[in-house]
């Protein structure tokens, strides 16, 4: 399998990152050698293989849903790009 | 006074501990190489009026009991810091100040450490030179023109160059055990799950484990005694007794079965990399170890999967980046989408556009079962193979990494040839098992070459203890002058 210039726009896209012509190119030149390299796999049977779900050998246990911090508005806001003094501000998103 | 540039962690400690010198003397001794060493560009942010403040406070009111009491210490900037800004190496991340601590950097913090500044690292620890930075590359201070391996190199750098009595990195396919390689330095990537991934800055969830880095074994297992341990934030972490790993370190390894995997004698490796590998075999064998011959068929599809698996666990952390919480924002675009591409186009740097490219693209409809599902099969049978070894050895002797550090410049246009530098440290990743990587020679240039010991999962004293056994006898010094200053 190969990925041409249109695939990677496609995934630009589901990606949320904008890329102009030079970028797009050379990012498919690269994507695509990456794609080479890991078609490797292909080569291996793993009809009987389960695939692994996880890594560590536990199950992952569920604490208490209790709220142990909040009250730090100010200092949440603060890292925002954009905000005023209750919300955070973005582009209009209803027309 | 004692030359501290010659002092190890665990020799800091003592001479605190025993009021030989105050935690002060030793803030000021590692602000003033850090001051002089600017050309190295290991830090991405120093916070010295806060470290000399809290030192003075130590030496005053103090507990000295800690693991680490009063030691200056840096951190990768991967490791949230609370008050203090955090960016990953990255533009996206260039103003973020997190509002609260890593449960790993608070670890040291309770044990008496104090912070002296965030370490520079590849763009969210994409890469394995540290030259995917937003603030620059950080140079080797073995010599100018070399790299110092990544992710974490700013920390490799930064130690080697004694900046910093020791630090901490994360490790997700080989990025803390490379650039210890290529420096000359120890670092650990301990099991999956023994130190908390919370408050690091995510790359790839099921991969991504924090290892100390330090200049020999004693300091390695004391810091990584003082960073590990259960911690409910991270539902992955492991729930059991705190070690006491340098109390516990020794050298005997007599009757221990050290496996040699035929599969890491790969092609077009360097002889002096071969010769150093029987260098330790040798000392294993003088030291009572008995050397076994093993197989790990699936060596050769650990990479391919690795650049399947991390990418596509990237793809969706990353998609927190979107310019409107916290971290950069585009100025450009008419509406929310247009806003968020920006801000992704701009904020984020070539190598991890090209990541969450692949992963989003192994995820995506259509290519979900031919790869990343694939990929996860193979990781499998991977893990598999070290588990089967496991039945039979107590650990597995590997060269670090294929090569020694190579030249800034050298491999920045070819990912695939970057990736390959972590062709020995990825498969540990895949299995979710400790190793170290130990300073076990130099090349005829003089550059350093490191020695890896695999363990299965939660056996780090064993590994920690075959290498100090190890470390004893190999007697390796570090060869180079301080140059930058």
């Amino acid at each position: 399998m190969s990925i041409d210039k249109n695939q990677v726009k496609k995934v630009a896209k589901l990606s949320r990152i904008s890329l102009d012509d030079n970028k797009l190119q050379s990012l498919s030149k690269d994507l695509d050698s990456i794609l080479s390299f890991v078609e490797e796999l292909n080569k291996l049977d793993t009809k009987k293989t389960e695939p692994l779900t996880s890594i560590v050998n536990k199950t992952l246990e569920p604490r208490k849903d209790t709220i142990n911090d909040g009250k730090i508005k100010d200092q949440i806001l603060k890292n925002s790009p954009d905000k005023n003094e209750e919300f955070f501000i973005v582009p209009k998103v209803v027309e | 006074m004692p030359d501290l540039n010659q002092s190890s962690l665990s020799e800091i400690v003592k001479l605190i501990k025993t009021k030989k010198i105050s935690s002060l003397e030793v803030t000021n001794h590692f602000i003033k190489n850090i001051k002089k060493g600017k050309k190295l560009n290991s830090f991405i942010t120093t916070c010295f009026d806060e470290s000399l403040k809290k030192a003075k406070y130590f030496d005053t009111k103090g507990n000295i009991d800690g693991l680490l009491p009063g030691v200056p210490l840096a951190v990768k900037d991967l490791f949230c810091t609370k008050g203090i800004k955090t960016t990953a190496g990255s533009k996206i991340l260039e103003n973020f100040i997190p509002t609260y601590e890593s449960t790993v950097t608070n670890n040291l913090w309770k044990e008496g450490a104090i912070l002296l500044g965030k370490l520079n690292c590849d763009e969210f620890a994409m890469g394995s030179s540290n030259e995917t930075s937003y603030f620059g590359k950080t140079i080797n201070p073995i010599a100018k023109d070399l790299v110092p391996g990544g992710s974490s190199g700013g920390s490799a750098s930064a130690l080697a160059a004694n900046f910093t009595p020791a630090t901490i990195g994360t490790d997700t396919g080989g990025s803390i055990r490379q650039p210890a390689s290529f420096t000359g330095t120890v670092g650990l990537k301990p099991t999956y799950g023994l130190c908390s991934r919370w408050g690091i800055v995510a790359f790839a969830s099921s991969l991504d484990q924090a290892g100390p880095m330090t200049k020999n074994v004693e300091d390695c297992a004391l810091l990584l005694e003082a960073m590990s341990g259960y911690d409910q934030n991270d539902s992955t972490s492991i729930n059991k007794k705190k070690e006491s790993y340098s109390k516990n370190l020794s050298t005997n390894i007599k009757g221990l079965k050290i496996g040699i995997p035929k599969e890491y004698r790969v092609e077009n490796m360097p002889k002096e990399i071969e010769n150093l590998w029987g260098k330790g075999i040798d000392i294993l064998k003088k030291s009572g170890a008995k050397i076994v011959d093993i197989t790990l068929p699936h060596t050769k599809y650990a990479l391919p999967t690795y650049y399947i698996v991390a990418p596509a666990e990237a793809s969706s952390n990353l998609a927190r980046y979107d310019g409107v919480k916290y971290g950069y924002r585009s100025k450009k675009g008419k509406n929310l989408i247009e806003m968020y591409e920006n801000t992704r186009g701009e904020g984020f740097g070539d190598e991890v556009k090209r990541r969450i490219l692949i992963g989003t693209y192994v995820l995506s409809s259509g290519y979900y079962d031919a790869y990343y599902l694939k990929a996860q099969k193979v990781r499998k049978l991977i893990k598999n193979d070290f588990d089967k070894c496991f039945r039979n050895i107590d650990a597995i002797l590997t060269p670090s990494t294929p090569s020694s550090a190579f030249k800034v410049g050298e491999k920045t246009n070819d990912p695939i040839s970057m990736y390959l530098n972590d062709i020995f440290t990825v498969p540990v990743n895949l299995a979710g098992i400790p190793a170290i990587s130990i300073p076990a020679g130099h090349d005829n240039q003089g550059r350093p070459l490191g020695l890896q010991v695999i363990s299965k999962a939660l056996e780090e004293q064993k590994i920690l203890n075959i290498a100090f056994s190890m470390e004893k006898d190999i007697s390796f010094k570090q060869s180079f002058k301080r140059w930058w200053e």
